[in-house]
């Protein structure tokens, strides 16, 4: 067996008539950090969705450590959306703690020392991502950037194989940005994560990746634009990345934007 | 000079603006009372202010003659005794149901069309049945209250259990969480505060139901008194009755407003 965490084999989604991806194929080892980035309507999203698991390809394979990837949200990958991904009705620490209660019981709820276990665990994660201070807060009484910081404590305390993010800081002033990228970057050399990011700012996916991937359609029919998917077109070990290959990337991307 | 949609009141002004509208109704029916004493002693329409205050004391605050009770108070006891027994098994079944069809597809598929269905019955025109199932006594009553609100807060909870951000599911699923986990740690809590928004726009049907299997068969109760008294003109009675059953269904939601923040802040902050 090779050392391939996930495996895309000629992936294909389509919804009826409307082919959004085609001709996936790719190789991720685990540690990589991959950055997808693509003008909007070009299927990164809907190839999040499919290694999440809600969203299911119509034809090809999808492995994640040489096994069929499960087809519904599952411990092995944890998730950071762009809003909503944390729970409104518990406290930041209980935010955290739940996945512990998930796993030690049955109807989902710990009691008693095994509940300050949970808690006291909770803390632990909510200290690597900055965020003890906050720990009995509302999540609607942490800014947006806090919030995130929550979502990717819950996802961390499973030790999820790969984590998934969404758009996670799309919402987020440039400056709360930038501290979310250092936050990013050490969590993922400190756990040794696999992390895949969706993100629309081409500088983010640069900085903070190790392979930058770009999603978009190599074949056009203009008659019937929805004729032709989109697959990865560039697939850059960003370290080695010169400025020409950035321009030549930020112009097709910007293209796309002026065609759509 | 700011348009009118801009102008807000100061608080003062806003209670002021507010007690405004009541002032003028009482001071109306006081002028057109007096008008009609003037013309008819015996009028019986628009009762003066003392023929209210002896009909109050006589029932509330006077031992009946017949049977050595305080009427308007056995009369509150029972109608909402029937009241909130109809709501609070309205709102077990109602969230359960609601809260059940909303998280599992299958089990949506299979209940919505009914509860549509029987959300579309009138509900009095099903009382005969329930008085002939039931009997004429308590259950009935606590029936109609049932099956007139149920289906309307089975729908709404269904609805409201729908709106939770999918966002929150798919998390919860990652974290490791099962299907009953799901309902009981994340949709449940979530969807109580909503029960509550909902009980309150239900509760003033529960009241037309309840006063209307009052005034049908019953042999105490607000909604009995008011029917009963109403054979004698006795509008003496029958207004402090409606300010009163006015007056409990205020209090009602105020409990049910505050409870909710209480113990649901993080809903209240939210919207």
């Amino acid at each position: 067996m090779s050392n391939d965490q996930i495996t895309f084999h000629r992936v294909e989604k389509s919804y009826g008539d409307n082919l959004i991806l085609e001709n996936i194929n790719c190789k991720v080892k685990q540690g990589e950090f991959i950055t997808m980035v693509g003008a909007s309507g070009c299927g990164k999203s809907t190839f999040l969705k499919m290694l999440l698991g809600i969203e299911s390809q119509s034809s090809g394979d999808i492995l994640l450590e040489g096994q069929p990837i499960v087809p519904e949200p599952s411990e092995e990958r944890g998730i950071v959306f762009q809003r909503y991904s944390v729970f409104p009705h518990l406290t930041v620490k209980q935010n955290v703690a739940i996945a512990k209660e998930f796993e030690q019981s049955l109807i989902g709820r710990l009691f008693g020392s095994k509940r300050k276990q949970a808690l006291e665990e909770a803390e632990k994660w909510l200290d690597a991502v900055g965020l003890l201070h906050a720990k009995d807060k509302y999540p609607h009484e942490l800014s947006g950037g806090m919030q995130q910081r929550l979502a990717i404590a819950q996802a961390l305390i499973k030790h999820p194989k790969v984590l998934l993010l969404d758009e996670p800081f799309g919402a987020l002033d440039p400056g709360i940005r930038k501290e979310m990228h250092k936050l990013v970057l050490d969590l993922w050399e400190k756990y040794q994560l696999t992390i895949f990011m969706v993100t629309h700012d081409l500088e983010e996916g640069f900085y903070l990746g190790t392979r930058l991937w770009v999603f978009d359609k190599v074949r056009h029919d203009p008659h019937a634009p929805n004729r032709y998917g989109s697959t990865i077109t560039f697939d850059l070990p960003v370290g080695q990345t010169d400025n020409k290959s950035y321009h030549e990337i930020e112009q097709s991307l910007s293209l796309n934007v002026a065609t759509a | 000079m700011k348009r009118w949609i801009n102008k807000r009141p100061s608080r003062s002004l806003a209670v002021a603006l507010g007690i405004i509208p009541f002032l003028l109704i009482m001071a109306l029916y006081q002028w057109e009372s007096v008008n009609r004493k003037a013309e008819n002693p015996n009028d019986k329409l628009l009762p003066s202010v003392s023929e209210f205050q002896s009909a109050i004391d006589r029932l509330a605050f006077t031992p009946s003659k017949r049977t050595g009770e305080y009427l308007f108070w056995q009369d509150t006891v029972s109608s909402l005794k029937r009241l909130l027994m109809g709501v609070l098994c309205a709102a077990a079944i109602g969230l359960i149901i609601g809260l059940i069809t909303g998280a599992i597809p299958l089990i949506g598929a299979n209940l919505n069309p009914i509860v549509t269905a029987i959300s579309l019955i009138p509900p009095m025109a099903i009382l005969p049945l329930l008085f002939i199932t039931f009997g004429l006594g308590e259950l009935s009553k606590v029936m109609l209250i049932i099956i007139g609100i149920t289906p309307f807060l089975i729908r709404d909870l269904y609805q409201r259990t729908k709106d939770i951000p999918s966002e929150q599911l798919v998390k919860a699923q990652t974290l490791g969480a099962n299907s009953f986990q799901i309902i009981n740690r994340v949709l449940l809590p979530q969807v109580l505060p909503r029960l509550i928004d909902a009980l309150r726009l239900s509760l003033g049907t529960a009241w037309l139901f309840l006063i209307a299997a009052e005034a049908i068969a019953a042999t105490e109760g607000l909604g009995y008194r008011i029917f009963l008294v109403r054979r004698y003109l006795s509008m003496d009675v029958i207004l402090p009755y409606v300010v009163w059953i006015t007056f409990l269904a205020f209090i009602l939601d105020w409990l049910l407003i505050n409870a909710s923040k209480k113990v649901f802040p993080w809903y209240h902050a939210v919207k």
